[in-house]
């Protein structure tokens, strides 16, 4: 609870417009994408500058007041659910690109920015901001990097964090530091950048970032490979990454997620396959050309009943924009959608695609999976109804063995929603203990009050791990 | 503003009424918020976006919170454009749930004597009736002709309405007299041999205040090869009662037009106001919960067409048309690209008219604030939209910018006063615009066949 007087001196810093603790403006920062969490915060706070955030974050530190930084509220991993309450900060005011150095290859943003404004800012200039995820159309920067999120493009340029240069952030005890630098070489002490990506708002308040840009590629060229063996399809990525070709984008589709997508985008996807990849090479056009043909070859020699190359590039996007519309689209089959995202090397993916069936099969639940099989990241996703308990618990179970063969196979039981408050049972199965103990002494090092973002990352307990049958 | 005992009873009817699963098909992603107008001009308020309605509204079912005036604020504040609707990867109608909601808050709240006065006059004695609204809209040509009006407009009369009314002044149509709008034909036949045979919604306002863009209509599809038919018994679609809460009025409406409609034997019932054809397409989820109506909407609904959609079905861009030479912009109508799902007809027929140059504007498909009263009883947020729209207008260099619903048309009229633009650029129908277009090819053969045999 914040008493009057603490709501005052907010007040004081923000102005009476940034500051609200009515009823409707508390319910509607009370969720984020993630399916059954929901719980009120006390206050929603909109600071305009850096140094209004120190100061309310030195208020909150005094009085142990926990705080929820929240970009626009897209995460799966209930990161931004204020599940302790306090506050929930908003960068409705913060959202100014502030330079894009043209010299450095460089853009500087504060953390409200929204992820496909700054693409297409830097695209102007000719320069590349590779990180695409989903939700890319409305998802924040400052979400971005405290989610380290990922996207279609990540096997070859990898996420967020490898972009994250220097940051501003606040500390929970209110002091402003900077971290890292437009340099590409910067070896002076502990890299805190990197340490601060994908924090999930635990251990500060990130409020400007320096991002790396890269030249644009020349050209691009998209690839569908369909298959009447699901397995014949993980094979194939496989065996692309190990004829050393890393494409741009090398995604999968199952045949029930191909379905739904195409019931939602009609755009023409076959559906009475059982798989299919989504490829796509970016560069140099006859490095592009020469790629393109080798991996279709490895298609074909993979048994892929057919390889058609996008004709134009509207058809490409209509293609890279089906599979972003995946995840939602499988909203339309159930009230409820559980959507996961176990990552394993890739070289399993094979194994891990054959494991999540039969995991389904056992547990008599629906699971489409999807993802970027490119980088081993999927995501087997359940369309169910919260109301059904039963069935409820089947996908829980289900869900935690599918952890356990991840971990098992070399895996993780996250790729790039986060940990936040939904996986956090889980963490110590991939972390062991002293693994926990290590992140937590970092925790409490920075943030000994455990004012930020508390109740994630950290679970009160870890769920009992499952041993795998086979 | 509601009593508690006024909150306690919208609190069981939202119970009883909304929709659960609807609300639970909302899986909170997000994609919606980008594409709302209000979200944006807001300044990114979760409040005003689609999701934090539908949060607030399932909130209000599961007794989390009370439907209190930030409620109601939050749902009034909508413009009900639907923006929201073809990007939902769920597929959730919103549309649907926004308007259960403003129907239960409508219903069970006390307004104010006048206010109460207002909604019965319009909603209840006017709208419904043809002649009434012929009356109406006479009376507003008594005024505009009489010279009423440049007195009014000289002597700061009208300074006493509120600013968004006295803008509004300015920019409605010089409307026909009692007499002409009395005569409306009940049956033409096509020009040519006929290739369809089609029912024409003539609307209520369409009918009156905008009749010289029902001839147009009319004429179109006459030289499009259609017969028409104009049932006399036809009213207003009552687009207006269900976005404005009263529910009940606009069922009676939507029966009364299945009646006229369904024995007529037609292709299809065009319509040539978004607005109006969108509310039209889903009278049989209006009617849903009738048995013996049910069947009958579905009928009806399948047979809804707007206007551009059957032009270019009958291969009208296909004709010589021919204008002065000029740059043009189309702004969307909501409600018949989101709802109606035709966007891409309209454009098609407009770059098929010789002498245009097409530009389109940055985020056409964005509402432009009219809203159907939206703009009279939001006027602040209105404008704000309809200055974002004006700028995009305004980038594209456009001298003509063309619509396809009364209510966008008078708005973006709005916009070009307001920017004082009124001497260079024009806002016109899309059909006054084809029609323009077919006939300055018929002049111009006219004119040459002249000069050949002179």
């Amino acid at each position: 609870m914040i008493s009057n007087d603490i709501k005052q001196q907010f007040i004081r810093i923000v102005g009476a417009e940034n500051y609200d603790d009515s009823q409707a403006g508390r319910l509607v920062y009370s969720y984020d994408a993630t399916p059954q969490f929901q719980s009120l915060p006390d206050a929603v706070i909109a600071p305009r500058n850096t140094q209004e955030v120190a100061e309310i974050v030195k208020i909150c530190n005094e009085h142990r007041i926990p705080i929820v930084p929240r970009g626009s509220g897209t995460n799966l991993c209930a990161g931004t659910c204020p599940i302790e309450g306090g506050i929930v900060l908003v960068f409705k005011h913060m959202n100014k690109i502030l330079e894009i150095d043209e010299e450095n290859l460089t853009v500087t943003v504060q953390p409200g920015v929204i992820t496909l404004d700054l693409i297409k800012a830097v695209e102007e200039k000719g320069l590349f901001y590779p990180p695409d995820p989903s939700s890319m159309k409305i998802s924040t920067i400052g979400g971005n990097i405290n989610e380290n999120s990922g996207g279609l493009r990540g096997l070859k340029y990898g996420v967020t964090r490898d972009y994250v240069m220097a940051l501003e952030v606040v500390l929970p005890n209110g002091e402003i530091i900077r971290t890292g630098g437009k340099l590409a070489k910067d070896v002076a002490g502990y890299d805190l950048t990197r340490l601060f990506v994908g924090s999930e708002g635990t251990l500060g308040v990130i409020t400007e970032a320096t991002l790396k840009l890269i030249p644009m590629p020349e050209t691009k060229k998209t690839m569908l490979a369909l298959y009447q063996d699901l397995e014949a399809a993980a094979r194939s990525v496989s065996k692309i990454i190990a004829n050393k070709i890393i494409p741009a984008t090398l995604e999968f589709l199952d045949q029930p997620t191909l379905e739904v997508v195409e019931a939602y985008a009609q755009i023409g996807l076959p559906t009475d396959v059982k798989a299919v990849l989504l490829i796509e090479q970016d560069g140099p056009q006859e490095i592009v050309e020469r790629d393109i043909k080798k991996m279709a070859e490895i298609c074909k020699s993979e048994q892929a009943v057919s390889v058609q190359l996008a004709r134009s590039e509207e058809e490409a996007e209509a293609l890279r924009t089906a599979r972003r519309t995946a995840l939602s689209a499988l909203a339309r089959l159930k009230p409820t959608t559980i959507l996961e995202d176990a990552t394993v090397p890739r070289s399993e993916i094979a194994k891990m695609v054959k494991a999540i069936n039969e995991i389904a099969e056992k547990y008599n639940v629906k699971i489409c999976t999807f993802g970027h099989a490119g980088d081993g990241n999927l995501h087997p996703t359940c369309p169910t109804d919260a109301r059904d308990r039963d069935e409820m618990e089947r996908v829980e179970k289900a869900f935690a063995e599918i952890f356990a063969k991840a971990i098992e196979l070399g895996g993780t039981i996250t790729g790039e929603h986060g940990v936040g408050a939904m996986k956090a049972p889980y963490l110590e199965w991939k972390l062991g203990e002293a693994g926990i103990a290590a992140m937590k002494a970092i925790k409490q090092a920075l943030d000994p009050n455990n004012i930020m973002n508390p109740g994630k990352v950290f679970a009160k307990s870890t769920r009992k791990r499952v041993v795998v049958t086979r | 503003m509601t009593t508690e005992k006024e909150r306690s009873i919208i609190q069981t009817k939202f119970r009883e009424r909304m929709d659960e699963d609807e609300l639970m098909n909302c899986m909170r992603c997000g994609f919606c918020l980008p594409t709302c107008p209000t979200y944006i001009e807001s300044g990114f308020q979760e409040s005003h976006s689609p999701r934090g309605r539908i949060a607030l509204m399932k909130a209000v079912v599961d007794g989390l919170i009370e439907p209190d005036e930030d409620v109601e604020r939050s749902l009034n504040m909508c413009l009900g454009c639907r923006a929201c609707e073809p990007v939902c990867p769920s597929g959730v109608r919103y549309g649907h749930l926004l308007e259960e909601a403003r129907d239960i808050i409508q219903q069970n709240k006390k307004h104010s004597f006048p206010i109460r006065v207002v909604r019965k006059l319009v909603f209840d004695e006017l709208f419904p009736y043809p002649k009434r609204m012929r009356i109406a809209t006479a009376l507003l040509g008594f005024y505009q002709r009489s010279g009423l009006r440049s007195f009014a407009r000289k002597t700061g009369l009208l300074k006493v309405l509120p600013p968004s009314l006295r803008d509004m002044e300015k920019i409605l149509p010089d409307v026909p007299a009692l007499k002409e709008m009395k005569e409306r034909p009940r049956h033409l036949e096509s020009e040519g041999a006929p290739k369809r045979r089609v029912a024409f919604f003539s609307g209520c306002l369409m009918d009156t205040m905008f009749m010289p863009t029902n001839d147009a209509t009319m004429r179109l599809l006459q030289l499009a090869g259609c017969e028409i038919v104009i049932p006399e018994s036809q009213t207003c679609c009552g687009a207006l009662h269900g976005h404005g809460g009263e529910k009940q009025k606009a069922k009676e409406l939507a029966k009364q037009n299945i009646r006229a409609f369904e024995e007529l034997d037609v292709d299809y019932i065009v319509t040539n106001a978004g607005g109006c054809g969108a509310f039209l397409m889903e009278y049989d989820h209006l009617l849903k919960d009738e048995e013996e109506w049910r069947e009958r909407a579905k009928a009806f609904v399948a047979k809804i067409k707007d206007i551009s959609e059957v032009l270019v079905e009958l291969d009208f861009h296909k004709k010589r048309l021919k204008v002065e030479p000029q740059v043009v912009t189309y702004q969307d109508s909501c409600h018949l690209r989101n709802v109606m799902k035709t966007s891409a007809s309209p454009r098609k027929l407009l770059r098929a008219i010789q002498g245009v140059e097409f530009r389109e504007m940055k985020d056409a498909d964005r509402c432009c604030g009219s809203a159907g009263i939206y703009n009279i009883v939001e006027p602040e947020m209105s404008m704000q939209i309809l200055d974002y729209k004006m700028e995009m207008a305004k980038q594209t260099k456009a001298t003509t910018i063309v619509t396809a619903n009364p209510g966008c048309l008078l708005q973006m009229k709005l916009g070009i006063e307001r920017e004082g633009l009124s001497d260079r650029v024009r806002a016109v129908h899309i059909v006054d615009f084809l029609l323009e277009a077919a006939e300055g090819v018929q002049a111009s053969e006219h004119e040459e066949r002249i000069r050949k045999t002179s």
